[in-house]
């Protein structure tokens, strides 16, 4: 492996990708450390908290459920079925690792979330992502994560809601990570489909089993076109 | 909760949620991936952004309806538009933060 010379670029690299993600989680994590102080917990709890799960969407349920006495079993069962979506993004990132050190994945699934799985699956397509620029961002990420939800614990009622647009930046991402990822027709349709799914999981499944229902759905859907327009393109090709 | 019950759960949420995180990875990158999971997975980034952002743009949460004109919906056309035009993810996220911001002053909401 290429050692010092290119470790900088690794660093700066990663970094340089994780920004977004970072603007984007900053007010989510202030706000979270708000609820988490309001329920009763200490500042050092909340970070602890963010410490050994991050995953911002299952903390926000776990505050509120913490609020509202739910028990333990409760709790993990809800964060588990939350989370479970990251089964998927992780299965999809694994094609990136052929043959990694478990070390290093552990390391790094660590910080798998829908952000960090957007940023990294766009630049392993466009090639020349390396596996430790992935990890700084990830990591990058989770610091943020963790020291915002700090900060919010001590400080977030300071902050007016909503300033500058500042919740939008997650929205905005994830728009542009999308617009990487339509790299032909098939995706558009994948994508349009997982949309409409989307909607109507939401409206009718509980939690947020929405996004894994119309994931597959809509994957399942893209796969099956693929093959269809693969098929006719070899068709034609020899008509 | 006291202190000691909230480690423990703090500790069982982070084995739930990392788990799924891990597990895949771990298993997958290891072996070689029959031809029509590769396939299948690779239309799984494009599903599931969408799957997460669908909602946010076109429906309100508790009770759970569809919503059309949300300024989350308006302001992703521009947004989109610019992602769709310049690729730039920096510039994106700034673009959608000034339409959203823009337009929530203008609604006043």
């Amino acid at each position: 492996m290429t050692r010092s010379p290119f470790k900088k670029g690794i660093m700066t690299a990663g970094l340089g990708a994780a920004w977004p993600i970072c603007l984007g989680y900053f007010p989510i994590g202030l706000s979270l450390g708000v609820l988490a102080q309001k329920c009763g917990l200490a500042p050092w709890q909340t970070g602890l908290m963010s410490l050994l799960v991050f995953a911002g969407g299952s903390q926000f349920i776990a505050i509120a459920m913490l609020g509202s006495g739910a028990s333990m079993a409760t709790i993990v069962a809800t964060t588990f079925m939350v989370n479970l979506r990251h089964l998927l993004m992780s299965s999809a990132l694994s094609v990136h690792f052929p043959g990694v050190s478990r070390r290093f994945l552990a390391l790094f699934a660590y910080g798998v979330t829908d952000e960090s799985f957007g940023v990294n699956m766009a630049r392993f397509n466009q090639g020349g992502w390396d596996r430790r620029s992935a990890l700084v961002l990830n990591h990058t990420a989770n610091l943020t994560w963790i020291l915002s939800t700090v900060l919010g614990a001590f400080l977030g009622e300071f902050i007016p809601a909503g300033a500058l647009g500042i919740d939008y930046a997650l929205t905005g991402m994830f728009i542009c990570l999308l617009v990487f990822q339509l790299r032909g027709p098939a995706f558009v349709a994948t994508a349009f489909v997982a949309g409409v799914c989307s909607v109507i999981a939401y409206l009718w499944l509980p939690g947020n089993a929405y996004i894994m229902v119309a994931s597959c759905l809509a994957a399942t859907f893209g796969f099956c076109l693929r093959r269809v327009m693969g098929r006719q393109g070899r068709v034609l090709e020899r008509a | 909760m006291n202190g000691h019950d909230l480690l423990i759960l703090f500790l069982a949420m982070g084995a739930v949620t990392y788990l799924p995180r891990m597990l895949p990875l771990v298993l997958l990158s290891r072996r070689q991936l029959p031809a029509w999971l590769g396939e299948w997975l690779e239309m799984i980034p494009a599903a599931i952004l969408s799957a997460l952002i669908a909602p946010a743009l076109f429906t309100q949460a508790s009770p759970r309806l569809v919503v059309l004109g949300k300024p989350e919906l308006w302001a992703a056309l521009p947004t989109l538009l610019f992602a769709l035009k310049t690729r730039s993810l920096a510039g994106t996220v700034l673009v959608g933060m000034v339409c959203y911001w823009g337009l929530r002053l203008f609604l006043k909401l």
